[in-house]
């Protein structure tokens, strides 16, 4: 019972605040309303048992990214966004194409069969912990998209570095 | 327990008010954002089948997931201040030099 209560609390503030994200005028306001929208996902990975999961999601999405995208606001103009129209001209197209996407997706719903069942149920995790679990999976089966992982890090450090500096040349032509 | 499809319906959702986002907003910061709320349904969709599955294996995978959506929004905004330097504007319908 408490369980299906903190669901249907997550469902509506997850889909409450989604949908504020994209209609809400100030871009701040809209990045704080999807703040919201990470805080209750990580409360449903709890609730699915991934424990590790939801830290990393508060620490890496509400933590990292978000501070990203409000520096990054911060940066480019906003008082011309408040008084400007937010939505582009074709936008009732483009929402009857996403409820239809939604709707489709929900409807093939039925459909869908679940594969063969793993190797870790719900004790094996709980006895070995969630973190050591998952730490065994991504040291073992799964080290070489690991070390991707690591290798599309650098690329964004060294990309965000050069796309970021601001070009020597150009300041010399402006100057 | 929750069955399975209500989480999944939850996370068609989500990605369908992403994909909303993605269409109507004309800062291309707003659209990076909805972006990321699509990579979070997906992200849900990954770890309520690795709980129902009795597997890792969809955890492992919204870790890496995880990894990508913050490589994304790294270049992405790095793009964003390049184009508003060069531009001075953010907003993608006028952006239009290749239109005929």
């Amino acid at each position: 019972m408490f369980t299906l209560i903190f669901f249907c609390y997550c469902a509506v503030m997850i889909i409450g605040s989604g949908l504020l994200a994209i209609i809400m005028r100030n871009p701040v306001h809209s990045l704080l309303s999807v703040l919201v929208l990470f805080f209750h996902m990580a409360g449903l990975y709890l609730m699915l048992n991934a424990e590790f999961l939801a830290a990393v999601q508060i620490i890496v999405y509400a933590g990292a990214i978000l501070v990203l995208y409000l520096f990054v606001m911060f940066l480019v103009n906003i008082r011309e966004e408040l008084k400007m129209d937010r939505f582009v001209q074709s936008a009732w197209l483009s929402r009857i194409i996403s409820i239809g996407i939604g709707f489709s997706l929900i409807a093939i719903l039925p459909a869908f069969v679940l594969g063969e069942k793993g190797h870790w149920p719900l004790e094996a995790i709980q006895k070995a912990t969630n973190t050591k679990a998952l730490g065994q999976e991504l040291y073992s089966t799964y080290i070489l998209p690991f070390e991707i992982a690591g290798l599309i890090l650098l690329i964004a450090v060294v990309g965000g570095l050069v796309l970021a500096k601001r070009n020597s040349s150009t300041t010399i032509e402006k100057s | 327990m929750i069955p399975l499809s209500w989480y999944m319906s939850l996370a068609a959702i989500l990605f369908a008010i992403g994909v909303c986002g993605f269409l109507t907003r004309r800062n291309i910061i707003m659209m990076f954002l909805s972006i990321e709320l699509m990579l979070n349904a997906v992200n849900l969709n990954m770890v309520a089948l690795s709980h129902y599955l009795d597997s890792m294996r969809g955890q492992v995978f919204t870790f890496f997931i995880i990894t990508v959506a913050a490589a994304e929004a790294a270049i992405g905004l790095g793009i964003a201040i390049t184009l508003y330097r060069s531009r001075h504007t953010v907003h993608v319908d006028e952006v239009n030099e290749l239109k005929g």
